[in-house]
């Protein structure tokens, strides 16, 4: 009896103060003359979006807009988290490589990521991209490709024709690899030696690819950004504030995924890779089959954090410019005055990818 | 005093406690006994409400034990217990340990219940080790510690949970002569023990329990020299070696 | 006698080492041997600008690093704000001398912070007044970590023990609390805090810029402490809770004496790195239009002058923010290794 009086007094303050909230917001709102409702969502924006996936003009509405923002949200965080992964697992095993100076430089990187705030980072990155010089006097690091105040211009690719046939041979491909692995399994099972499987997928691919040349004249061009009036055109490019984020993200959280599969490795027993040893396998071998397996299933529910930390931190593209949902939303509520229902909009859009990510990452758990 | 009537319980599908009955008069001495598994632990953690019991009644000093919280407290002022693990509160030391419960549940004046520890330490003759605490003694102080702080709630009965189970062979012994001379002053004791010397010493009555059950239940020279049961002859088979 | 694996070892690391010594070799060039470390009296940013790409600005640190530091506060009355960040780091020190581990440091942890904030504020004493929004640099920085940190641990503790307890009603309250501040990015957070809490307060109450921001923290703080708390109170052997209950403790005696001097000790490094990510999570306050050191660091190559030194300014905040963070979280791990050998005070 004594627990339902407590919980109804709980349940009874928290809707008290809701409601005083909503009152006195209410009030306010209308002292100022301020809208209320999410009408402004199909209004016209007026303003440009400098990276976009979808098509877009000013003529377009705030909702229009806001997608586009989720849209490159969700671009620069996929790829951030591909990239902060790959580097991550690197860190990981370079830290505990026996080679000192290795070990040592990768505890270097990850104690000045870690020990810095992310916006300093991202604000780092994007100040060295305005000190690049003009399109002028671009860096060439690359033949074809050119780093310059404007962005990264790569060299892109052109598809003409005969794209079908390239595609049935990607499938053709997709098909016999998966056969040649199968046979090879059931060999090395039977037999105790495997086929060697990456030559032949290797020569597959060229004799798939030489006749789908042939059979259907697909023709690929380079698309080399050349220099034009006004800067660089053709290829693809990387505005300075993607490139920013994206280096910006990976790196920080690469430091952070460095440490927890070096967790993950130095959770694995020591008895583990001393019997693994003892059978006669290289280090090598003993990481990826023995190792590597077991710190990652104990690497998962942490790693998942770090890609939702990832996911929020995106947010921060407000800062440096980058047309994410958070700078979206931010250009739109100064010019609509409406913070209420743009900031709630905003809150729950990144709760739900949070719990979608969560969701994927809960399904590939062992 | 403590009176168990059909009491089962479940831990989801599995039956720990099959219609269990038993009486225990004030000033008895009872040792249970049984292998591992058999809800003999369980059944004295159901008596100071560690455990809940789905079925059955359980009545303690004249208070039967429901889900009314009054009750569980007037029940646990009345039982002491010590745990197999001692579970002195390491943050305190061995006085606070013991002066705790007197001053924030009987509402002792500190001065008060620091001396009553003080007499209980002095009872189980560990006076000395008083402002130590309970990382700096030995296994068998710990426990003959858990025992006074138990004791300086004044209860009318003790619960004894494998007491020297987890205690160095050399450092039981000084544990079971505490709880002789407990039980020589006339406490009533439920004692889950595999200690056999002792149960033949003290026990009123010893009770044999497996696979929930009460196999059965006798005086101990009764019980050692002539089990009546097959499953009984075998435990002892294996325990008494 | 070497074997092959010495070899490459050997290999590697002449490899990488001559990479480094290119790189650091570069990096002096630019950063020590054709800096300009300050400006002659006089001369304009001009004389940087003329080597810039070939040699490092220091100068911009030299020319603005009391605003950096210290934010907008005026020229004669820059020692208070200096006291209160030499208050702060002894609060910080006498924190970390286990001997001081008794409970008037928590009234320190009050303490420090109020006296902090009536330093700044002036207005008595006859030290001049000086409004909140001129406050700023490393004194901010402080102040909202500490504050945030400190004022959060009541609800904190108050959330973690409404989780883990069997009334629904306030389980589920404390669940959506916790999940619903911890999923939402700290930067809209902070934007509905500046631009929001105006409107949750009757008209003609004006609340500062640095209190909302500081109310924002204090909240979200709350819920990921929430979570730390919650994972020291299951570290707490269930034993311990048995032998309160068994003693006839009440729920909150056995609280309050038993579990959570015991659990507090067990989440003591989960609370100083929380403290720790918390204190970088301040810099955010920079896209609100605060100054912190991040901030301030912002607004100094925003100025005409100094357009383009970012590089230099943030390396140099970078290494205050780094000296201050690597500091405690070696500190950490010696307390880890210090805990768990020691045991208990």
């Amino acid at each position: 009896m004594r627990a339902l009086a407590w919980q109804a007094g709980a349940v009874a303050l928290v809707l008290a103060l809701l409601v005083v909230l909503v009152v006195q917001t209410a009030a306010n709102l209308r002292l100022r003359g301020l809208a209320s409702g999410f009408g402004f969502l199909g209004r016209a924006t007026g303003f440009e979006i400098s990276a976009s996936p979808l098509a877009y003009s000013p003529r377009d509405s705030y909702a229009r807009a806001l997608a586009v923002g989720l849209l490159n949200t969700v671009r620069v965080a996929l790829l951030a988290i591909v990239l902060a992964t790959a580097l991550g697992l690197v860190l990981g095993i370079a830290r505990l490589s026996r080679v000192r100076i290795v070990a040592t430089l990768a505890r270097a990187y990850v104690e000045v990521v870690r020990n810095t705030p992310l916006l300093l980072q991202l604000l780092f990155w994007y100040s060295l991209s305005q000190a690049l010089p003009g399109p002028r006097d671009a860096l060439r690091p690359l033949p074809g490709v050119f780093l310059c105040i404007r962005g990264l211009h790569l060299p892109g690719l052109a598809w003409h024709g005969g794209t079908r046939w390239l595609v049935a041979a990607a499938g053709a491909l997709a098909i016999v690899v998966g056969l040649l692995r199968g046979i090879s399994r059931r060999q090395r099972d039977r037999a105790g030696r495997a086929l060697p499987t990456a030559r032949l997928a290797a020569g597959a691919a060229a004799v798939l690819l030489v006749g789908a040349i042939a059979a259907g004249h697909p023709a690929v061009t380079l698309d080399r950004p050349a220099l034009m009036r006004f800067g660089f055109e053709g290829g693809m490019s990387l505005t300075p504030e993607f490139a920013a984020l994206l280096i910006g993200l990976s790196t920080n959280t690469a430091a952070f995924i460095g440490e927890i599969v070096r967790g993950g490795i130095l959770a694995v027993d020591r008895g583990q890779t001393e019997a693994a040893a003892a059978l006669g396998m290289s280090r090598a071998r003993v990481l990826r089959l023995v190792v590597l397996p077991q710190a990652l299933r104990v690497a998962l529910p942490p790693t998942t954090t770090q890609y939702l930390n990832l996911t929020k931190n995106s947010s921060l593209a407000v800062a440096i410019g980058y047309p994410d949902l958070m700078s979206i939303a931010d250009t739109t509520l100064n010019q609509t005055g409406q913070a209420v229902e743009v900031i709630a909009l905003v809150m729950t859009v990144y709760l739900a990818l949070s719990l979608v990510i969560a969701l994927l990452m809960s399904a590939a758990e062992p | 005093m403590i009176a168990l009537r059909n009491v089962s319980k479940w831990y989801g599908e599995f039956q720990v406690l099959q219609d269990v009955s038993l009486s225990v008069a004030r000033g008895e001495r009872i040792v249970i006994c049984g292998p591992s598994g058999s809800g003999k632990s369980t059944m004295l953690r159901c008596i100071n409400r560690l455990e809940r019991h789905q079925q059955g009644s359980i009545v303690v000093a004249g208070v039967e034990l429901t889900d009314d919280q009054r009750r569980i407290d007037a029940v646990r002022r009345d039982v002491g217990m010590v745990f197999q693990q001692f579970n002195l509160f390491p943050h305190l030391t061995v006085l606070e340990n013991c002066a705790l419960a007197p001053i924030w549940v009987r509402r002792m004046p500190k001065r008060e219940a620091e001396a009553l520890a003080m007499h209980y330490l002095a009872r189980v003759r560990i006076p000395d080790q008083a402002g130590k605490y309970p990382g700096q003694l030995s296994g068998g102080q710990q426990q003959r510690v858990a025992i006074a702080r138990s004791l300086c709630m004044s209860p009318r009965i003790m619960l004894f949970d494998e007491p020297t189970s987890a205690l160095d062979p050399e450092m039981v012994k000084e544990v079971l002569d505490t709880m002789v001379s407990l039980a020589e002053e006339g406490m009533t004791m439920l004692c889950v023990t595999h200690e056999m010397g002792f149960a033949r010493q003290v026990a009123d009555r010893v009770v044999f329990m497996d696979a929930g059950r009460i196999v059965e239940a006798g005086e101990p020279r009764a019980f050692f020299d002539a089990p009546q049961h097959e499953r009984t002859r075998l435990f002892l088979g294996q325990v008494l070696h | 006698m070497r074997s092959r694996r010495d070899r490459a070892g050997a290999a590697a690391t002449a490899v990488v080492a001559a990479c480094l010594g290119y790189l650091g070799f570069r990096f002096l060039q630019w950063g020590v041997v054709h800096a300009h470390w300050a400006l002659p009296p006089g001369a304009a940013s001009s004389l940087c600008r003329a080597s810039r790409g070939q040699g490092a600005c220091w100068a911009v640190v030299h020319e603005r690093f009391r605003f950096i530091l210290l934010g907008a506060y005026p020229y004669e009355q820059q020692w208070r704000p200096a006291l209160a960040c030499l208050l702060f780091v002894a609060l910080y020190a006498a924190s970390a001398v286990r001997a001081c581990w008794r409970p008037w440091l928590l009234g320190l942890w009050i303490g420090v912070p109020a006296v902090a904030v009536l330093l700044l504020r002036g207005g008595w004493l006859g030290l001049a007044a000086v409004p909140s929004d001129a406050w700023g640099g490393l004194p901010l920085t402080f102040l909202l970590s500490t504050v945030g940190f400190a004022a959060a641990i009541p609800p904190a503790v108050g959330l973690a023990l409404g989780r883990r307890s069997r009334m629904p009603a306030i389980r589920v309250l404390s669940i959506a609390y916790i999940e619903l501040l911890r999923g939402v990015p700290l930067i809209t957070f902070l934007f509905m805090a500046a631009l929001m809490f105006p409107l949750f307060v009757p008209q003609g109450l004006a609340v500062a810029n640095v209190l909302r921001a500081q109310v924002a923290f204090v909240m979200v703080i709350a819920a990921y402490l929430a979570e730390v708390v919650r994972a020291g109170l299951q570290a707490v052997p269930a034993g311990q809770y048995e032998a309160a209950a068994s003693m006839g403790l009440r729920y909150w005696p056995a609280t309050l004496l038993v579990v959570l001097p015991q659990a507090l000790r067990i989440m003591i490094p989960a609370l100083v790195n929380t403290f720790i990510a918390f204190f970088k999570d301040t810099s955010l306050v920079a896209v609100i239009g605060l100054f912190d050191l991040l901030g301030a660091a912002k607004a100094v190559i925003v100025d005409p002058q100094w357009v383009g030194f970012g590089v230099e300014v943030y390396l140099f905040v970078a290494a205050v923010y780094f000296a201050f963070c690597y500091a405690v979280s070696r500190y950490t791990h010696h307390l880890e290794t210090a805990l768990a050998a020691g045991g208990r005070r």
